[in-house]
Parts: C-alpha cells; sequence; structure tokens
C-alpha cells in the first residue's frame, strides 16, 4: 500500500465519520469568503459605474475650468477659446433641477439637466448628443426641448413629444421631450437641453457651469494648468480630469472602505471559525496521529496528510464561498441597488464584473486561513511525544499551547496603542486594526478566563449541592481550552453584534437629537432651481414675511463652494445666526470661542466638523474663503455638529453674506408658526402666494421621520452582516459541541456506569453549554462594547468627520443575549443526545 | 471622425433646402421669400440677408501647382436661419448657424478630400455679416475687401488653403436681373449672382506641406427662403469659366417621377452679353456613371448638356469626387472639378454637382 492510497483513506475515514464537523467547516469557509467577496464586487461595480457615469458627462476633456462658487460669467468662454494652445472648447451650464411631484424623496428628487452647445460638445462629449425624430434635428437647439436618457424617462414616465413641467425659481418651464440620450449610461438620470435655451428658461443668463477644454497636441498639460490657473485667478478652478476622478474617488471613499472593513470582519469571523473547527478536528486526532507515527509515519508526511485535507476543504469551501458571493451580489444589486440601498449612488445601474484577480485573492485568503487552522495544530501534534500523545485527555494540553496568554495580553497591549493613532490617508487604519486585535486577544484570552472563572465558582460551590453542575463546572474548570476554542466563533459575532448595535443606536439617537436641533422651525418652504441665484428675489421675500400667522420666519442662502478641486464642494449656508452665543441656533460642539468674545470687526463663520477635519481649520483661526468678489478673510468662531453634509458646511451672517456679495436672493425660508395657527392653514396661505404653486413645501416633523428612515435603510445591510455572524457563530457552536460529546463517549459511558441518569448526563451537557455561553456573552459584550467605543470614537469621526454620544441599546442586547443563551444549550443537548444514545458498554468497551 | 459628425447638420441643411423643398420652410412669417420686383445693389447684396433661411456663398475652382499638376477645390459658407429662440436674450441663443464646407480634388490623392464645420452664430466666433462678405466660423474666413478682391483662408488638420481672388469680370445676375426661378410656382426662387473668372492667387496645404497655386475660380452668393418644388428629387448643377473668357450656368431639378421640374441656363460672352435659356432648351444626358465603392450610389459623372443648339460634354478630373456623410446621415452626394469640351475640343472647365442620386436620400 502506498501514502497516496493511505493518505486517501485517511482523509476519507475521517470526514465520512465526522460529516457534519467536514460540512460546517465548509460552510463557514464558504459564508466568510462570500460575504466578503459580495460586498467588495457590489462596491467595486456601484464606484466604477459612478464614475463612469460622471466621466461621460465630462467626456474626453483634458481640462475643466470651474468657478469656485458653481457659476460664472460666460465671458470666460470667448476668452478661453481665444487661448494659446486650446483646441476645443465647451461650454457647459448644468442645473440640479426638482421635479414637480418627486419630493417625498428628498435624496432622490432632481434631475440633473446639462445644458450644451452641441455643435462644441459634439466633440468633446458625444455622447450628450440628444437623437430627435426623424426630420426635426433643429429640435437639438430649440428654445422649448430637452432629451432625456432612457433611466430618466422611465423616471418621469414620460416618452418623446411628451409635455414635461419643471419648476424654475418661481416659474413652470414646460419642456417638449424631443427624444433620448442613448448614449447614456444604464440607469444614468439625466437630461440634456440647449445651452442657450437653457440659459433663457432656467433664468441664468449670461453664466456657465464650467468649461470644457481640449488641449492641441504638444501642449504640456501640466504646464498649461499651472498658467492658466495663474492667469485666471483666485475665483477659478483648473481641474485636469484626474483631479475629477480624486473627487469622484473622495466622495465615496470612506463609505466604500467602511463597507470593505465590515465584509474583511464578516471574513475574519469566517476565519475564526474556520480555524477554530480545523483546530479542533485536528486535536481530536491527536492520539490518531501518534498511533500512526509510532507505526513509522514521518513528520513531514504526517504535516502533508494534514495540508492536503486542509487544501481540499479550503479551495471547496472558497470556490463555494466565490460562486455564493458573486450570486448574492447580483442578487443585492437587483433588490437594493448598488449602494445597498443607501442612496449614496443615486440613479446608478451597475453591473457585475468579475474580476479573475481579485477572485484568486478571495480564493487565496480562503483557502490561507482554512490552511493555517489546520497545520498549528498539525505541527504542536507532529513535535509531540507519540507515547504522550496516544494517551486519552491530552488534548487540552495541546489546546493551551495555541492559546498562550502572554500573546493574547500584547495583542490587548497593541489595540489599546492603536487607538491613539491618527487616520492614515483619511482612514481610520488603526481603528480597525485596533478591533481585529482586541477581538483576536480577547478570544486567546478566553480558555484562561474560562478556566479561572469556572474554577473560582467550583471552589465556592456549596458541597455537592448538585451533582450535575459539580460535574459541568468541573469539566469547564480544568478543560477549558477545547470549550473555549469552539466558542470563539461566537464571541467574535456576538461581540461584533454588540460593538454594531451600540454604534448604530449612538449614531441614531444622536441624529434624532440633532435633527431637532437643526430644524427648530414647523415648516420649510424652498424653491426649486438651485442655480446661481436663490429662487426668491426681495420682492418674493417680502411677500412671504408679511404672511399672517407666523411668529418668526428666518430666510437661509445655500450656496456650493469649492475649496480644493480634489474634494467634493463644500456647502455655505448664510442665515440669521446668535452671533453672541450660537448654541441658540447651530448643534455647536463645545469647540467654540467664549459667548461674546468676537471682535466687531472680524467676520464670523462657523464650520462643521468636517471642515475642521479635512481643512485643518482651528477655532480662532483666520481662514480665506471664496465669498463675495474677492475671497475674504473670515474668523472660525466655532465647530458646529453636522450629519447632513460629509465634505463640509459653513456658516455665516446672513447680513455679512449680503454686505459681501451684494446678492439679496435666498432659497429657503424657515417658518415657525404662531399659537394656534394650524399647519394646514399656513400652507394654504403659502398656496395663495403668486409663485406658490413652485414652492416646495415640509414640515419639519416630516422631515424628521424621512431623515430616519433613510438612517435605518442605509443599515439595513449591516444588520444582515450581523445576523449573517450570529448564524456562523451558532453552527460552530453546534459542530463542536457535537464533536466533544462524541469523543466523550466513553466518558458518558463510565457516568452510566456509575449511576448518572441519561437525562441527567443530558442536562450536564445543557449546563455546560449555558454556562460556557453565558461567559462567552459576558465576555463578548464586554468586548463590543471595547470595539463600540473605537467605532464611535474613533473610526467614525476619522472617516466621516463627524462626532456622536455613546447610548447602549440595552433592551436589544438583553433580549439578543437571552436568545444566544437558549440556543446554544439547545444545541448542546441536541449534540448530546445523539452521544448518549449508544449503548452503554460498547462505549465504555471502546475504551480499553 | 470629428468632422463626420459635424456634416451631420451641413447634411441636414442641404437637404432641407435641396430635396425636403419648402412645405416645412416656408410656414415662417418672420422669414421672407424671394420676390421678382427686388433690385440687387452692391457692395451691400454681398453682405449677408439675415431675413432669408438659407444663404451661401460657394467658390469652386481649378488650381495648377508650381509643377503643372491640376487640383480642384471647393469652399461653401452657409449661413441658415433656425427660425427659433427669436425672443432668446441668451448669447448662446441659436438663431443663425454657420456652416462651411472645405473639399479638395486631387488626382494624386485619388479620392476627394473634404471638411465640413457646424457652429451657431454668436460670440464672435462665427457670424455672417451685413454689407458686404464676411463670413467667419472659427478660425475658417471668407472676406471681400473693399478692392473686390476675396481672401479665403481654411485650415484643418491635415489640409486647408490660403487664396486670394480677384475679379477680372463683372458680376453675372443670373435669371432675371438676379431673380432666379427654382420652379414653375412663383415662390420657387432665389436671389441668385455668380462671379466667373475669379484669378486665384495663393498656398494649398497638404500633409501641412504648403504648395503655390494659381488658377482660376467661381463664386456663387444665392440666398432664399424657399426655393424647391416638393417633386423634386435632386438637382444637377454646373458651372464652368470658359477658355474663351466666356463663363457658363447651368442646373436642371429633376422630378420624383423622372424628367426635369425646372431647368435653366445662362452664358455670358467674354464682353458681358448674355444668353439666357428656357428649361425646354436645357438637357442633361448621362453618358458615363460611376458606381461610388462607398455608398454603392450611382452617379452620371460624365453627362451632356444641351443649351440651345450648343452641346457641351462634361469629363470629370477624377471620378470619386463624392461626398459622404453617410455615417452620421444618410446624405451623399458627389461635386466635383469637371472639363467641358464643346465639339471635341475642350472649352473649358467648372464644378458639377450631383445631389439625390444615392439611395435612401431622405432624412435619417
Amino acid at each position: 500500500m502506498n501514502t497516496a492510497t493511505l493518505s486517501r483513506w485517511l482523509s476519507w475515514g475521517e470526514w465520512r465519520a465526522h460529516w457534519l464537523q467536514l460540512l460546517v467547516a465548509l460552510t463557514a469557509i464558504a459564508i466568510g469568503v462570500a460575504m466578503a467577496f459580495s460586498i467588495h464586487l457590489i462596491n467595486t461595480a456601484a464606484f466604477n459605474e459612478f464614475s463612469a457615469a460622471s466621466k461621460s458627462l465630462s467626456g474626453q476633456s483634458d481640462l475643466q475650468v470651474h468657478g469656485r462658487r458653481g457659476f460664472f460669467d460666460e465671458r470666460l468662454y470667448p476668452q478661453l477659446a481665444g487661448h494659446d494652445g486650446v483646441l476645443l472648447v465647451n461650454p457647459v451650464l448644468e442645473l440640479d433641477v426638482i421635479v414637480p411631484g418627486k419630493q417625498q424623496n428628498r435624496n432622490d428628487h432632481r434631475l440633473k439637466i446639462i445644458g450644451i452647445d452641441m455643435f462644441r460638445s459634439m466633440r468633446i462629449a458625444p455622447d450628450l448628443l440628444g437623437l430627435p425624430k426623424e426630420g426635426k434635428t433643429l429640435d437639438r437647439v430649440a428654445e422649448d426641448t430637452v432629451f432625456l436618457s432612457p433611466a430618466a424617462m422611465e423616471w418621469l414616465q414620460v416618452r418623446q413629444d411628451d409635455l414635461l413641467q419643471l419648476h424654475a425659481g418661481l416659474e413652470t418651464v414646460t419642456l417638449r421631450v424631443a427624444g433620448g440620450l442613448v448614449r447614456a449610461r444604464a440607469g444614468q438620470r439625466i437630461a440634456v437641453m440647449d445651452i442657450g435655451a437653457m440659459q433663457w428658461r432656467f433664468q441664468q443668463l449670461g453664466v456657465l457651469s464650467r468649461i470644457e477644454l481640449k488641449l492641441r497636441d504638444g501642449v504640456n498639460h501640466a504646464a498649461f494648468k499651472a498658467q492658466l490657473t495663474r492667469e485666471l485667478g483666485d475665483a477659478f478652478i483648473v481641474a485636469e480630469q484626474a483631479d475629477q476622478e480624486q473627487r469622484i474617488a473622495n466622495m465615496s471613499r470612506a463609505y466604500r472602505v467602511n463597507l470593505n472593513m465590515l465584509a474583511l470582519v464578516a471574513l475574519f469571523t469566517g476565519t475564526f471559525l474556520v480555524f477554530s473547527t480545523q483546530a479542533l478536528s485536528v486535536v481530536r486526532r491527536r492520539q490518531q496521529f501518534a498511533l500512526l507515527r509510532v507505526l513509522g509515519f514521518t513528520r513531514r508526511q504526517l504535516l502533508r496528510q494534514v495540508t492536503a485535507e486542509g487544501l481540499v476543504l479550503g479551495i471547496t469551501g472558497s470556490l463555494l464561498g466565490l460562486a455564493l458571493g458573486y450570486a448574492a451580489a447580483v442578487l443585492s444589486i437587483q433588490l437594493l441597488g448598488g449602494d445597498l440601498g443607501t442612496n449614496f449612488f443615486p440613479g446608478v445601474k451597475p453591473g457585475i464584473h468579475l474580476d479573475p484577480f481579485m477572485a484568486l485573492l478571495f480564493l487565496g485568503v480562503g483557502v490561507t486561513v482554512t490552511l493555517l487552522g489546520g497545520i498549528v495544530p498539525a505541527l504542536e501534534a507532529s513535535r509531540a511525544k507519540p507515547a504522550l500523545a496516544l494517551r486519552a485527555g491530552s488534548e487540552d494540553t495541546a489546546m493551551a499551547k495555541l492559546s498562550a496568554p502572554w500573546f493574547a495580553l500584547a495583542c490587548l497591549a497593541t489595540a489599546l496603542a492603536f487607538t491613539r493613532l491618527p487616520p492614515v490617508f483619511e482612514l481610520p487604519v488603526f481603528g480597525y486594526l485596533a478591533i481585529a486585535l482586541l477581538l483576536i486577544g480577547g478570544i486567546t484570552l478566553m480558555p484562561h478566563f474560562t478556566a479561572r472563572v469556572f474554577a473560582r465558582l467550583l471552589k465556592h460551590n456549596p458541597d455537592n449541592a448538585n451533582a450535575v453542575s459539580m460535574l459541568a463546572l468541573a469539566r469547564l474548570a480544568h478543560m477549558p481550552n477545547q470549550s473555549a476554542i469552539a466558542l470563539g466563533g461566537i464571541l467574535a459575532s456576538f461581540s461584533l453584534m454588540v460593538a454594531m448595535a451600540i454604534m448604530v443606536t449612538s449614531f441614531r439617537v444622536s441624529i434624532d437629537h440633532w435633527l431637532s436641533q437643526v430644524l427648530p422651525a414647523d415648516l420649510y418652504i424652498r424653491t426649486a432651481v438651485s442655480g446661481d441665484q436663490g429662487g426668491f428675489q426681495p420682492d418674493a421675500q417680502q411677500l412671504i414675511t408679511a404672511l399672517p400667522g407666523f411668529e418668526r420666519i428666518d430666510l437661509f442662502r445655500t450656496q456650493s463652494l469649492t475649496l480644493n478641486p480634489q474634494r467634493p464642494d463644500i456647502t455655505l449656508f448664510a442665515r440669521p445666526v446668535d452671533r453672541a452665543d450660537p448654541r441658540n441656533t447651530l448643534p455647536m460642539t463645545d469647540d467654540m470661542l467664549a459667548p461674546g468674545t468676537i471682535p466687531e470687526n472680524a467676520i464670523p463663520v462657523w464650520i462643521s466638523e468636517a471642515i475642521a477635519d479635512l481643512y485643518g481649520y482651528r477655532t480662532g483661526d483666520r481662514i480665506r474663503l471664496p465669498v463675495g468678489n474677492a475671497s475674504n478673510e473670515f474668523l472660525v468662531a466655532g465647530v458646529w455638529r453636522d450629519y447632513g453634509r460629509q465634505f463640509g458646511a459653513v456658516q455665516m451672517l446672513l447680513s455679512d453674506y449680503q454686505a459681501l456679495t451684494g446678492d439679496l436672493s435666498v432659497n429657503t425660508a424657515a417658518m415657525w408658526l404662531r399659537q394656534g395657527m394650524a399647519a394646514d392653514q399656513a400652507i394654504a396661505a403659502l398656496r395663495q402666494l403668486p409663485f406658490g404653486s413652485a414652492l416646495e413645501i415640509s414640515h419639519s416633523s416630516e422631515m424628521r421621520a424621512l431623515s430616519l428612515e433613510i438612517f435605518d435603510r442605509s443599515f439595513a445591510v449591516t444588520y444582515l452582516l450581523e445576523i449573517i455572524a450570529v448564524v456562523i457563530g451558532l453552527l460552530g457552536v453546534a459542530a463542536s459541541f457535537s464533536a466533544q460529546t462524541l469523543a466523550r463517549v466513553k466518558e458518558f459511558g463510565m457516568l452510566r456506569h456509575i449511576g448518572v441518569l441519561r437525562r441527567q448526563i443530558l442536562a450536564l451537557l445543557a449546563a455546560e453549554g449555558g454556562l460556557l455561553t453565558a461567559l462567552g456573552i459576558a465576555l463578548g459584550f464586554v468586548l463590543g462594547w471595547g470595539i463600540s467605543l473605537i467605532l464611535v470614537f474613533i473610526v467614525n469621526p476619522q472617516s466621516f468627520h463627524w462626532t456622536m454620544q455613546l447610548h447602549l441599546p440595552w433592551s436589544w442586547l438583553i433580549s439578543i443575549a437571552v436568545i444566544l443563551l437558549v440556543s446554544a444549550a439547545l444545541t448542546a443537548l441536541l449534540s448530546g443526545r445523539h452521544a448518549v444514545s449508544g449503548q452503554v458498554t460498547r462505549a465504555v468497551r471502546e475504551d480499553w | 471622425m470629428q468632422t463626420k459628425r459635424n456634416g451631420n447638420f451641413i447634411a441636414l441643411i442641404l437637404l432641407l433646402c435641396s430635396v425636403l423643398g419648402l412645405e416645412a420652410l416656408a410656414e415662417s412669417s418672420r422669414l421672407k421669400p424671394a420676390t421678382p420686383d427686388y433690385r440687387l445693389t452692391f457692395p451691400l447684396d454681398y453682405g449677408a440677408h439675415e431675413d432669408f433661411r438659407i444663404e451661401w456663398w460657394y467658390i469652386t475652382g481649378w488650381l495648377e501647382t508650381e509643377d503643372h499638376k491640376p487640383l480642384g477645390f471647393q469652399v461653401t459658407f452657409f449661413r441658415y436661419a433656425t427660425d427659433l429662440n427669436h425672443d432668446n436674450p441668451s448669447r448662446f441663443a441659436a438663431k443663425h448657424l454657420i456652416i462651411a464646407h472645405l473639399a479638395l480634388s486631387d488626382p494624386a490623392v485619388g479620392q476627394l478630400m473634404h471638411r465640413e464645420r457646424t457652429v451657431r452664430e454668436g460670440f464672435g466666433f462665427a457670424y455672417a455679416k451685413h454689407g458686404d462678405t464676411d463670413v467667419k466660423l472659427d478660425d475658417w474666413t471668407l472676406m471681400r475687401r473693399p478692392d473686390g478682391h476675396y481672401q479665403v483662408e481654411m485650415q484643418d488638420d491635415d489640409f486647408g488653403l490660403r487664396l486670394t481672388l480677384a475679379p477680372t469680370q463683372s458680376v453675372m445676375l443670373q435669371d432675371q436681373s438676379g431673380f432666379s426661378r427654382k420652379g414653375p410656382k412663383p415662390g420657387q426662387a432665389s436671389y441668385y449672382y455668380s462671379e466667373p473668372h475669379l484669378s486665384v492667387t495663393g498656398t494649398v496645404f497638404r500633409n501641412g506641406k504648403p504648395v503655390a497655386v494659381t488658377g482660376r475660380a467661381w463664386l456663387d452668393h444665392e440666398w432664399s427662403t424657399a426655393y424647391l418644388d416638393p417633386d423634386a428629387d435632386g438637382w444637377d448643377w454646373f458651372g464652368a469659366n470658359l477658355d474663351d473668357g466666356s463663363a457658363l450656368m447651368a442646373f436642371q431639378i429633376r422630378a420624383k417621377q423622372g424628367g426635369k421640374v425646372w431647368a435653366y441656363a445662362a452664358l455670358r460672352d467674354a464682353s458681358g452679353n448674355m444668353t439666357l435659356f428656357d428649361p425646354e432648351q436645357v438637357d442633361f444626358t448621362p453618358v458615363r456613371t460611376w458606381r461610388s465603392p462607398h455608398t454603392d450610389a450611382v452617379y452620371p459623372v460624365e453627362m451632356r448638356t444641351r443649351t440651345g443648339d450648343i452641346e457641351w460634354h462634361l469629363v470629370p478630373l477624377l471620378d470619386d469626387q463624392e461626398l459622404d456623410a453617410r455615417q452620421s446621415t444618410a446624405t451623399v452626394y458627389w461635386e466635383g472639378a469637371v472639363t467641358l469640351h464643346r465639339n471635341g475640343r475642350p472649352a473649358g472647365r467648372g464644378y458639377l454637382e450631383l445631389t439625390g442620386y444615392a439611395k435612401p436620400l431622405s432624412l435619417e
């Protein structure tokens, strides 16, 4: 008989005898790999599609010129066209217009309209050329036509030749759908109009959003960009395609990285489970291996045997996982969209693209982890003296070596140190590493902890109070390793679940609190277009403020500003703020100038936490912002909390804004109802205004409810991942308990011989399972709480630039703990039934 | 690639004003029709006429390089009133489009080289000015100087030209003192004058290399709001500078069911005496056809044309002078340098235009 045959026999024998364990191990590997892989696939697909869609809008231009304040004078267009080195110039006006009747979804009620000069754009961005009806080519330059992408037509439920009504400021614009944009990307919702018609109809005469340039061959892009930047001065930004890509990447990076990290956590949980299953299976076979050694098997042969088994298991499981992950990705994109329901990439319909390299990488990770799980205990087994290893009960000592306390303590110490470190490339890398180390350390410490706790309990147990509990405690106190390692999976998943629950609750409570602070008024009204001018001109403002029935009306002017072309735009709010004490108006953090200490001559601004993090501004700094004709100097008077705008927002006094810019228009009015005035009555009065039908009126209560709904939807995927993690954990418990009880058949036979009832043995098993799980839950809770601290105070501020207060969801945590406890005890019991069902005598005979 | 997309629009315009005819276009109350009572006055009528739908300055000619190789060239600037955006105050408002067309026929290349561009009027990038010929489309320009000389400058990536055209004869008013009928109905007409026998000097660029050239050219300036009969299928047209100093122009508008809707010819001798020919005195007879390998269209590239008692034999400089904009629209036509023979002897040189032969010649 050659070694190959022997090796095959050994594996087959093992797998046939322990098929349940094999199945669990395979499932664990598959699910771990599948979760990580599917999230990776979805993220990549959504991001690629999002950036491809953004790119198709700007076509093949070399450079883009933007104004820092969104819109700029069109006279720049002829100036750039006459510039040396410029081959093509493409002027663009772009507006996100609110679509009447779509307001119910606040994150998703705007139609992007792009105004182009087709004769210029078709050489730079040919995808934006509309396809009119036969013989109606002039529709492309007509004053009342619009071309819609297929997704936009579907969304607006219009077809060619239908009329489309949109709001521009306080007026209604009716456009004819002249045709489609056949080259728009799937899911991309855009409209294209003639630039001249758009300037006129949407009241943007004389302004442009950007100018795209194509340079002559041989012109050095970097040098040209530098020169143009110098020539155009402060008010303009010259950006390359690469900047644009950077900007898009920056927009979604925190989101993507965090989701990827979540996937890695899933993989980690899976990994731990695989590791523990593999380790247990090898340890269980210690005697078998010792016997083989005695019979002449070399160490190397032994290792090869374990490696081969691990490879087969790892490859099968990982392949299964890849397939499962791919299917899950396709399914979730269909059901939830590319952003998993978070509206992060609105309107994007990505197709999953399978990158063979990434698939191989994930396969590699799955197989490596499986192999490690087997090889570490196998190494130990091959080094052990066969004579000792042959004896029953030596497994626990073998396990002990796998969980050295100094290693656990080192992990925990490092984790603690990592929490003090700053972000890397604006990502909380060390925060995540700290979480991983905390988990590893906690799990490795588990056996020692178990032994200590149960030994103490045993000592304090009143003499012989209950034989069953005595037996359970004795076993747990003296043989902690096997049980503890089995619990690793559930410990990992439970602590992650606790951590996520605490984080999400803290976030939700903070947001709820914040919403009530930022939406103090009863009603908010705004106009439909977001152009350069706020929709309410002074005459309209007068009409609004003259309305009876309101106690107070605040006017807001909001605008986007570009501070850095590689970063997404920030939002500027100009509104009445209590200058003496901004806490009366804004959700301030503690970081602010003392009330009443702002110098008379300074123009104060209050920056959001994101601005402070991203641009490095501090309270008391003097900063320059592109507000007004020149960029002016402002005093940072404090930092406020903003969950709404990840990329940053700045607040200033409306009066300062109007003095600096001369722009008297506003976008939004916040209105407080007078006592006794019903909201419906007030809305009716607003609708009676000459421009009433074009108003977007929202109740602050509805806005709050909607925001929280969106919040909950964003975290739906997180909950799903948690549940999967816990299920894997439970599977692990089932597998290890059944393995252990099978291994303990002899012990049970012995117990039965000395008079212990079958019922009592089952109770013993349930007690063991319950006690162990209870301890696991307690430890998991502590670990999870620690991780949640890292998530709340490190990961969130570092990736999203907002802080929150800690809130614990007690009732939820307790119910999950109880469910877990009961299921673990039941699992132990069920796997035990099998073990005690055999013939007592045979079980005992087997040992000798 | 880019120019082909541009071709989209010029092709449309050509179609609009040639095949499609009037119905859709004649309804504007803002645009004027051509009427017989108008007297052309110069230099005013050298300039643009914005009250009319379509207007073109069209120059064709034969050139000779220093080493006596023949070249044909065609330069056209169109002004097209969209009849849209009348009240739009935007500087981008598309009220007039400027379309330009450059073609070079070089027997050494074997086929037509051509470029088309379209731009809206505005921002000083493109215009057709009032008062005298002054048309611009980005860096392509056509201008008439006060001394009557025309200056053309058109450069593209790989070819272009810079020419000066000096008049040697007076302006040739077509048909009824410049009121040119295009069909049996009174509204089917345009204003039309030609400047034959322009003496050309300048430079042609091929692959970026300049070549000095001299030659003879023909200029047409025509404007109207609508002139083609809805029954028209296409047209055959040519203009030629004859060796004895006379100038000949003839066209026929073919009917869809065969035969002709209208025809016209004018022969002006060197001393300025005009002979006009009625529709029934003008006949076009194909002698040899050429099947385009690009479009499969069949063109009568060699023709016999009878004007009264005289028979002219038209022989193309090269067969493949087809203008193919089919990738963007369905529009294809033939526009090429030809030599004229009379009684078997060379009599002059000109340009022949054949439209409506490539099927389908309907809008995309």
